[in-house]
């Protein structure tokens, strides 16, 4: 549907070079990168408003890189929440359907549709400044769905509220994907790419490292910069079963291995992850209170700048990271039989459906 | 235990503190500095006296050119003037520096010489003054050179005012309009005059104030047809003090009621909105 071909970019000390994806129709694309990786800009020259130095963007097979961004007809929601302060809510939502020549019913009853849509039904009166975090944030999804665009551009648009609030928006923007909404979306928290995305890209000082589903880039990371920026080495696709006791669930990965896990809510499907610095390494069954133990043999050790990466094969592979002492205390080489052993609070499951 | 207390009084705000009576002090000679003329002269100018003069038809119509030729020029000069502005908020470009130096010229050279340049390029020698005058229209001495006077020395108060308050709307809101399928010339007036109102109305307010009191810059274009500065001026030169009192009290009584008429319009509006 939309396609980016070899986009560059020279913007002060920092550069986009050769950008290439394609989007399809329905996607939830995700481009996943640090503060300053260019991402916020890439998402502005496919909306027109900044222009590259070199490429091009299609749309629909037409080259639209020189189209003005009024008539692309993409919604962009920034990471502020770009509510106009001087208008009500009801002409904040008005506004797009007000340069379509709408007559006055039309007009009043789309927008009440809209509002109805993201319950603000009874905020249409009020003024912006009057509206908490949550609700300006769908008041402006509404303004920018309010014509119906081709493609939705999100930046960051869940990282200036609180966890409350983005686990609400996040099951937002999953139902508009799934009413067949095709978005891109940028943000540099990886968990929510696990949650929303069916394709990610990770971008870097300029340039795109990876890209692939969620479950590519994160369980196979093709450089060590990814592997260290999404910081999970250690992440399953799951499914969530209660376990009897109250908040800890058992997160099935497959008939042969089930992990125990808290979980604020029952999902049925999801991912669990957790940090190799979680992991702990034994020679002997661990008489302990983790409630995750298994017994494995170790495929591969790999040196890194603090002490070793250690790939223990368990039915599937587990990432722990141990030092130099710990190394040499237990005498890990490659070959050996082991124990893992991790707590159910160091696992954190994200759900990926409602 | 001395700290807490010291603390405590002094959060209060009931601690003596020199430093607080010295600027007090200090700001009423500044306030009194500013009221004592003006309150003086109000004392010493009897009321049959400025009714007397208010009924003189050189007065009134005196007052009446000064208010309407700064306003026509304000409103004139604005049409230009804002977009001006709203650009120089948004752009950088090479040499931005030295626009905004042109743009602050009329404020720092005197205005004697600001009408002395200006009557260079509208007197019937020069190119622009020959052209109308060959038209059979003259310059010198009519409102448009009052008008032309009183807009050069105050036109950089509404620049610079409205070029602030256009600094102040975020751009994503722009950006976001934009995208939301409006031209630039609506998002001018739907998302940026609209917040920037406040400052584009304060630069308006003050562009039309500082043309009414022009004294040196008009005198020199145009001694007739007289505004109030002028008369003023002519009144104190040829008949003293006494005469020249009437006159100033009624031109700064009229001032104030306009400029109050006008805050309360645009605050009006501002609420309206």
């Amino acid at each position: 549907m939309i396609e980016l071909q070899s986009i560059s970019k020279k913007f002060g000390d920092f550069a986009l070079e050769n950008i290439n994806f394609e989007v399809d129709e329905g996607e939830y694309f995700m481009l996943l990168g640090p503060s300053g990786a260019g991402k916020s800009i890439l998402l502005e020259i496919i909306a027109g408003l900044v222009k590259p130095d070199s490429g091009a963007v299609w749309l629909n097979g037409n080259d639209i890189t020189d189209m003005p961004t009024r008539k692309r007809k993409f919604g962009l929601v920034f990471q502020e929440f770009t509510v106009f302060p001087h208008m009500s809510v009801f002409d904040n939502i008005a506004y797009p359907l007000k340069r379509l020549r709408y007559s006055r019913s039309e007009l009043n009853s789309r927008v009440a549709e809209l509002a109805k849509q993201f319950s603000i039904e009874k905020l249409l009166s009020r003024f912006p400044e009057n509206l908490s975090g949550g609700e300006k944030q769908r008041m402006v999804l509404a303004r920018t769905l309010a014509c119906k665009p081709k493609l939705l551009l999100l930046d960051e648009p869940l990282s200036s509220v609180d966890v409350q609030l983005s686990m609400e928006l996040r099951s937002l923007l999953r139902s508009i994907n799934a009413q067949g909404q095709t978005i891109i979306h940028v943000t540099h928290d990886y968990e929510e790419a696990i949650s929303l995305a069916t394709r990610v890209a990770v971008i870097n000082a300029g340039k795109i490292e990876q890209m692939g589903s969620a479950r590519d880039v994160f369980q196979n990371p093709k450089s060590e910069f990814i592997a260290r920026f999404t910081g999970v080495h250690n992440f399953f696709p799951v499914q969530l079963k209660a376990s009897g006791n109250h908040g800890l669930y058992i997160a099935q990965l497959n008939s042969d291995i089930n992990f125990y896990c808290y979980a604020d809510k029952i999902a049925k499907v999801g991912y669990v992850c957790f940090s190799e610095n979680a992991v702990v390494l034994s020679v002997n069954e661990p008489n302990q209170s983790t409630v995750n133990v298994f017994r494995g043999v170790i495929k591969e050790i790999i040196p890194q700048r603090f002490g070793f990466e250690v790939m223990v094969d368990i039915g599937t592979r587990v990432v722990s990271h141990i030092t130099w002492e710990a190394m040499e205390r237990l005498g890990i080489v490659e070959g050996v039989e082991i124990w893992i052993s991790f707590k159910a609070s160091a696992v954190r499951f994200i759900s990926s459906v409602d | 235990m001395k700290f807490p207390i010291k603390l405590k009084m002094a959060a209060k705000g009931t601690g003596f503190s020199w430093f607080r009576f010295v600027v007090m002090v200090l700001g009423g000679l500044v306030l009194l500095f500013i009221v004592a003329p003006l309150l003086g002269m109000f004392i010493h100018t009897p009321l049959s006296d400025v009714a007397h003069t208010a009924t003189e038809s050189e007065v009134t119509n005196s007052v009446w050119l000064t208010i309407w030729v700064s306003m026509a020029a304000t409103v004139v000069f604005a049409i230009a003037a804002i977009p001006f502005a709203y650009f120089l908020a948004r752009n950088n470009f090479p040499l931005k520096k030295v626009v905004l130096g042109i743009i602050d010229l009329p404020v720092v050279i005197p205005h004697s010489a600001a009408g002395i340049a200006l009557l260079g390029i509208i007197s019937k020698q020069s190119v622009i003054g020959g052209m109308f005058s060959s038209l059979g229209i003259e310059l010198v001495g009519t409102r448009v050179a009052i008008a032309m006077a009183m807009a050069f020395v105050s036109i950089p108060f509404l620049i610079n005012a409205a070029r602030e308050g256009f600094a102040m709307v975020p751009e994503k809101l722009e950006k976001t309009a934009l995208t939301l399928g409006a031209s630039p010339f609506q998002v001018f007036f739907t998302i940026s005059l609209p917040l920037a109102w406040r400052s584009v109305v304060s630069g308006l307010v003050l562009m039309f104030a500082r043309g009414m009191s022009e004294f040196g810059a008009v005198i020199i274009v145009a001694y007739h047809p007289m505004v109030a500065p002028i008369l003023i001026f002519e009144r104190f030169n040829q008949f003293g003090l006494k005469y020249a009192r009437p006159v100033t009290v009624i031109f700064i009584v009229i001032s104030l009621l306009v400029f109050i008429a006008l805050r309360l319009i645009a605050n009006k509006k501002i609420k309206n909105d």
